[in-house]
């Protein structure tokens, strides 16, 4: 059994490159390229470089004592909140921005929900002096204003989707559409592991830092490389993909991974993409997907922009069908409690993404000495307004 | 593959095939056997009908706007292939449905082909399902039903991927016409043209039509000089969001597009 992605970009049954033949050359390009770039010595250095003195890397692997005694575990937080710009989202684009440079790329477009990604691309763009184009849901503009008004600061143009929703799903049509129309000198900076093949291993190996550095800090910790539990919340699943990456064939880990059921598994508005999904092709993979009998695509929900996505990345899907990956699902109000209760007990407000993975710690059942990795993906500030407007805190 | 409609069509060596692209359910949720009646009367050669999608990731706002409008007036795959049986009733034009993969694989790509074939469809495009994977997984399935399944290729397929595609086509192959989603454009650029000129001198083994972009005469015209024929899908969405008297203003589009009289 291998979780890693096969030849012919499969994870499993899950997967592939369903991409209309306009984007052919450009998925091909990257296929055909991508792991070379990866496996240069140089690439390396630079990335690992820019990592280390931009990024801030390695983040802290925190022990939440006053957490680990509510919960009644030991519970480690990776630190990806203490990222620049706040987020994990910052790993993938200094790789993405890197490589697109190696293949000529003149121009960066990419897709947000939250924000976070937008921020991030906007960040690299600036860095590497390329032009930035993020489409974002009209919706999630007005949820994430800071994080519109951030991209604006660092110089990219921020297209509002106006179709659908409004929401993450459809500034990935966008950005697609917009791919499509500039094939040639544009590069497509998808934020998390979904996309057509190569995009899911790509992104999930730049994530994979993150496990990279959980086994170094914990073997410091508690003089093991492996936890007993991570838990990291899953939209398309980036942030979980690079958590889990280095521990995927260490079968001692159980692996957890938290879903937005936003107002309720059954309340129809939700985004719980393995409770509720089904398999079916979307932005170029074949994956799990909210849909109707009719294979269109449900309108997903969620108080929080990161997460509200209707699939999860073909990585994902399999790792949910072979059970590699528990997955769990936290409400609007469960994810919000969380957040406030780390507030009070660690002094730190993470995104709402994010509380949706520390929510898991009251589903989950742990002994005493279980040691337990939270990814804390990201931080509060960019949710602010909505702590604010749910007010119980 | 048995020949059906289709292949009759284009083996019939006929130039300036007109094909015209609809989305099924639109304007109307049962305007979609009339149309394809009202598109054979006014002389277009064959209809592509298409799929509504709730994420046309291809299309541009025109045929988004239509996707959107025929789901909200309920139309699903089942419904059109009943559409599409009495639509063959009353009509010999070669039908082609046209649309993304997912509804097509959630109706189950067997009994899709098994029902769309028995209800007189001829052919398929399903521009997310790339080449590898038809050949991997659905190749015998549209041969058994005798469904021809068209590929896409743009401006930026090379040379060698339009061989292979021409190699494993069955009845034509359609040329969008640039680098682009769908939608109608004003004329062809140089560039353009030079695409369509290069494709004619590769004298591939199927006939090709041009689509993207095809708004008018003069559109409708200039891509004919270089293939068998071409697509218009865009300006004919915007006649029907339009019109008060389908039959009359289908009738003038299809006219003014084959012979250049103004609408």
């Amino acid at each position: 059994m291998t979780y890693q992605v096969d030849e012919r970009g499969y994870y499993g049954k899950f997967g592939g490159a369903y991409i209309p033949e306009m984007l052919y050359p450009n998925v091909e390009e990257l296929r055909t390229h991508y792991l070379d770039i990866w496996n240069d010595p140089k690439f390396q250095e630079e990335f690992r470089a820019l990592l280390r003195d931009y990024v801030g890397r390695p983040t802290p692997l925190y022990y939440a004592r006053r957490l680990s005694e509510a919960v009644g575990a030991q519970v480690y937080l990776k630190r990806e909140d203490l990222c620049h710009t706040g987020a994990h989202k910052v790993n993938n684009t200094i790789g993405q921005i890197l490589l697109a440079r190696r293949l000529g790329k003149e121009k960066i477009i990419a897709e947000t929900g939250a924000g976070q990604h937008g921020v991030a691309t906007a960040t690299v763009c600036a860095l590497m002096g390329m032009e930035c184009i993020v489409y974002m849901g009209k919706v999630d503009m007005e949820r994430q204003r800071p994080n519109v008004e951030r991209m604006r600061i660092l110089g990219a143009t921020v297209v509002p989707a106006l179709s659908g929703n409004m929401t993450l799903k459809d500034a990935t049509n966008e950005a697609m559409r917009h791919w499509i129309n500039h094939p040639t000198d544009t590069h497509y900076i998808i934020g998390s592991v979904v996309g057509p093949h190569p995009y899911p291993d790509m992104v999930a190996r730049f994530q994979s830092v993150i496990s990279e550095e959980i086994k170094m800090q914990l073997e410091q910790a508690i003089g093991r490389p492996h936890p007993d539990w991570v838990i990291a919340c899953v939209g398309g699943g980036s942030n979980a993909a690079g958590a889990y990456y280095h521990y995927l064939d260490d079968v001692r880990v159980k692996l957890v991974g938290v879903e937005a059921a936003g107002h309720g598994l059954d309340s129809g508005e939700s985004a719980a993409t393995t409770a509720l999904g089904r398999p079916g092709v979307l932005h170029g993979s074949k994956t799990l997907l909210m849909q109707t009998d009719d294979g269109q695509v449900i309108e997903p929900y969620s108080i929080s922009a990161g997460l509200d996505y209707p699939g999860i990345g073909p990585m994902h899907a399999h790792l949910f069908d072979t059970g590699r990956v528990q997955f769990v699902s936290a409400t609007d109000d469960e994810a919000m409690g969380a957040g406030i209760r780390l507030s009070r007990l660690e002094g730190i407000i993470p995104a709402i993404e994010s509380a949706h993975a520390l929510a898991a710690l009251n589903k989950l059942k742990f002994s005493k000495r279980d040691v337990v990795v939270v990814n804390l993906s990201g931080r509060g500030d960019k949710d602010l307004e909505t702590y604010i407007r749910w007010g119980k805190y | 593959m048995k020949s059906n409609r289709l292949t009759t069509l284009f083996a019939s060596g006929r130039k300036n095939l007109l094909s015209v692209f609809y989305t099924a359910g639109y304007p109307g949720l049962t305007d979609t056997v009339r149309i394809g009646k009202a598109l054979e009367a006014a002389g277009a050669d064959f209809v592509e009908i298409g799929i509504p999608f709730s994420d046309p990731v291809a299309d541009g706002p025109t045929i988004q706007a239509s996707n959107k409008v025929a789901l909200d007036n309920g139309m699903n795959l089942h419904l059109l292939v009943e559409q599409v049986a009495e639509l063959r009733k009353i009509s010999e034009l070669p039908i082609i449905l046209m649309g993304y993969l997912n509804p097509v694989v959630q109706y189950g790509v067997e009994a899709f082909c098994a029902d769309a074939a028995a209800a007189g469809v001829d052919g398929l495009i399903l521009p997310d399902m790339p080449l590898e994977e038809f050949m991997a997984e659905y190749k015998p399935i549209f041969d058994k039903h005798n469904l021809h399944n068209t590929f896409l290729i743009s401006p930026t397929t090379s040379e060698e991927r339009i061989r292979r595609i021409d190699a494993v086509s069955t009845a034509f192959i359609y040329a969008v016409a640039a680098s682009s989603t769908t939608g109608a454009k004003e004329r062809f650029t140089d560039e353009q043209i030079a695409y369509f000129e290069r494709l004619k001198s590769m004298h591939l083994k199927n006939p090709f039509m041009i689509g993207f972009g095809i708004a008018n005469n003069n559109s409708f015209r200039q891509a004919c000089a270089y293939s068998a024929g071409a697509v218009v899908g865009s300006a004919f969405i915007n006649v029907l969001r339009e019109s008060k008297d389908l039959e009359e203003d289908i009738s003038a589009f299809v006219h003014s597009l084959k012979d250049g009289k103004a609408l």
